[in-house]
């Protein structure tokens, strides 16, 4: 067993067992999930929107060279420095060099789940560059020196008691449990950071081929704040994001909000397409997008499971995941977590260490069901489980289905251990619950069934033999 | 040498050597695909199809954009003149004690301000950003209202630059009659109207006063943003 899968069964064991951590999220996702609801249903039709999406999304990813291409000869036609990121650390590697070309000292970022994915936090801190995150949950988490738990609510396993905790340890607050006033505090100790800071980094959420121009969704403001008052603003961006026109955000924004936070609209979408132009009051001198591919070339060569990069990272299918809810974000260990996260992440970052989250799920096919733009979810989650069986099956499995084979095509053999089946559980129930038991990590969470008393051979004869009585 | 740009190009193409197939093409448990009359996937009138209804005239627009506006915490105010939204801006200057207003110059709102009487911040070229933060107020112009979602589209144009809508506490918009629009693709369609190819290097779409739902997903308005929004709109 590799060290991601064990921990993974030793977190989502202690996890799932922890009554605060369920009644912190149940009460999170049920809110969402009643306001979700109310914004579906004044669309005039959801399932259409959301085929419409998945076509758009589908030429896109399905034309993407010819739309990549197109987005960044337009933003550099109105003034963005483009870079190719083929790795993660081409990509650390290029944002650290225009930081130490502008002599940079403080970084004000803005959520960006694909800068988490790159770990360029933890970079530029080494480079003794100063980085505030602006983004209310992402700050709490980064404060507790952890990762983001949830890709759109990234400190929704906390209480306002433990975040109070948290201010007054590192921000030298007075306790306090209104969230309101724990966001004033948040607020007023990122307010001049804004205005102090050399660079903004942010995130992207579409790229529009047509424009060369990324969009940003967010609810608070800062990302506007970290984007528009420095003098340098880096965006990192996957190279997926690309949406063909500026009109097709029409459909995107209000499906992102609705699915992602029951919203009918996020409260600031942004487009940003280029630094400060001739005729503007403000915005920053330089900027930067860093288009990042990182192994979604790969994804992109597995047609089968091509439409998991149509993800909008809305995090739907995170809220709706019986896994996710019961063994909670982190204990994926992985940058992306819950349905899309276990379908993706083998594929950015191997199969046979990640293949375990693949069958961490119940097969439930929420996910696909509520995913905006369609992604078939839980057949990925079988692909990947066959994908990987076929590149390295494991040995008791193998042998164990060959000795399954000899059986089940002999009548004889097959009766006879039929009938031994019932002493065996005589001999399971002696075992149960010890260490000899062969089924002890099925039968301690579920009960295992009982041989039927009779055969369908035996059961079979005797009808017959009674079918002759009758007939005498 | 290949470049990054080649070399990631150069993969794609490769990827996409092999067709995907088309969504909801893809076993029996998801849903058939649909057949819709319109052309291509995703244009306007597809859109308009399947996104939230909207009204069939300007009343109807305006009655639509004060429902949405009170379900996001905006203040939506409906003034019939110009002297109106002057009477009506002095009356928020008094109740919410604004002593610096910051404003960017049209003859809409600079009209607006000096009427006000107060000691003024125009944003323009190379404007000093601490300044801004000192004003209480920012009012702004803007492109267009969207009855639909209650959004205001505004752009580094006609929204008096990045900041100013977004930095001081309370953000003001000064909209006219013309500028309500029914819907997003309104919206987008107009932004192509205005500004051709030349679009600004920043364009928003504000949707209600600045908020966070990231403790104990608990609404909290007033995050990093403006904590308060006003539209006035001037009917005649």
């Amino acid at each position: 067993m590799n060290a991601t899968v064990s921990s993974f069964l030793k977190d989502a064991k202690r996890v799932s067992a922890d009554l605060r951590h369920r009644s912190l999220i149940q009460n999170a996702l049920k809110g969402y999930l009643v306001k979700r609801d109310e914004k579906k249903a004044q669309f005039q039709d959801w399932q259409h929107a959301r085929q419409t999406a998945a076509e758009i999304k589908w030429d896109a990813i399905n034309h993407l060279d010819k739309y990549l291409a197109q987005f960044a000869d337009n933003a550099e036609a109105n003034g963005a420095k483009v870079f190719w990121a083929s790795t993660a650390d081409e990509a650390r590697e290029y944002i650290l060099d225009v930081a130490k070309k502008h002599s940079v000292k403080s970084i004000i970022k803005s959520k960006t789940m694909t800068g988490e994915e790159i770990h360029l936090g933890q970079a530029l801190e080494k480079a003794h560059i100063r980085v505030v995150e602006s983004d209310l949950g992402e700050l709490i988490v980064q404060l507790r020196e952890e990762p983001p738990y949830h890709i759109v609510f990234p400190s929704m396993h906390l209480s306002r008691h433990e975040i109070s905790d948290l201010f007054q340890k590192k921000l030298g607050s007075e306790p306090t449990d209104q969230p309101e006033e724990l966001t004033m505090i948040a607020r007023r100790a990122i307010r001049g950071e804004y205005i102090k800071a050399d660079m903004g980094i942010s995130g992207a959420n579409f790229a529009v081929a047509e424009t060369g121009m990324i969009s940003i969704t967010e609810n608070e403001g800062n990302a506007r704040l970290s984007t528009g008052l420095p003098k340098v603003h880096v965006a990192i961006c996957g190279i997926e994001k690309i949406v063909p026109r500026m009109e097709h955000l029409a459909l995107f924004l209000p499906m992102l909000a609705t699915a992602g936070a029951g919203q009918a609209l996020t409260c600031y979408n942004s487009l940003i397409g280029g630094p400060r132009q001739r005729g503007e009051v403000d915005g920053p001198e330089e900027f930067h997008i860093v288009l990042l591919d990182n192994s979604r070339s790969a994804l992109l060569a597995d047609p089968e499971q091509r439409d998991a990069l149509h993800c909008i990272r809305c995090g739907a299918c995170l809220n709706v995941c019986p896994i996710f809810k019961n063994v909670g974000g982190h204990t994926y260990g992985t940058t992306y977590s819950g349905p899309i996260g276990s379908v993706i992440t083998p594929h950015l970052r191997g199969l046979q260490q990640w293949k375990h989250l693949s069958q961490a799920s119940s097969l439930c096919g929420a996910c696909t069901e509520t995913c905006p733009v369609k992604i078939n979810l839980h057949h990925h989650l079988l692909h990947n489980r066959r994908n990987a069986v076929s590149e390295s099956a494991p040995f008791i499995e193998k042998i164990a289905m060959k000795i399954f084979a000899q059986v089940a095509t002999k009548p004889k053999l097959f009766e006879i251990l039929s009938v031994l089946a019932r002493f065996g559980d005589f001999f399971l129930g002696l075992v149960r619950n010890t260490v000899l038991d062969p089924l002890g990590a099925w039968t301690k969470t579920r009960s295992f069934p009982n041989s039927a008393p009779k055969n369908f051979k035996e059961m079979w004869r005797e009808r017959a033999a009674k079918k002759e009585e009758a007939k005498r | 040498m290949i470049t990054g740009r080649e070399a990631i190009l150069g993969r794609i193409r490769e990827a996409l050597k092999l067709s995907a197939p088309m969504p909801g093409d893809h076993g029996p448990s998801t849903d058939a695909v649909p057949v819709h009359s319109h052309g291509p996937a995703g244009s306007p009138a597809e859109i308009r199809d399947w996104l939230p209804s909207v009204g069939k005239n300007w009343e109807e627009n305006a009655q639509l954009f004060a429902r949405n506006s009170a379900d996001l915490k905006t203040t939506f105010l409906r003034v019939p003149t110009v002297a109106a939204a002057h009477q009506a801006l002095k009356e928020l200057a008094a109740s919410e004690k604004w002593a610096r207003v910051a404003f960017h110059q049209t003859p809409l709102i600079s009209g607006a301000v000096s009427s006000l009487g107060l000691t003024s911040f125009e944003t323009k070229a190379d404007y000093d950003v601490n300044e801004l933060e000192r004003c209480d107020v920012g009012i702004s112009a803007c492109d267009a209202l969207i009855a639909q979602t209650g959004t205001i589209l505004l752009t580094a144009t006609s929204g008096g630059g990045r900041a100013l809508s977004v930095l001081p506490p309370h953000h003001v918009v000064i909209a006219t009659r013309d500028q309500l629009l029914p819907d997003l693709s309104s919206g987008y369609e107009l932004l192509a109207r205005v500004y051709g190819k030349a679009y600004p290097s920043f364009i928003t779409l504000i949707t209600g006063p600045s908020r966070t739902g990231d403790i104990e997903r608990i609404l909290v308005l007033g995050a990093h943003g403006p904590k308060k929004l006003t539209v006035v709109l001037i009917e005649e």
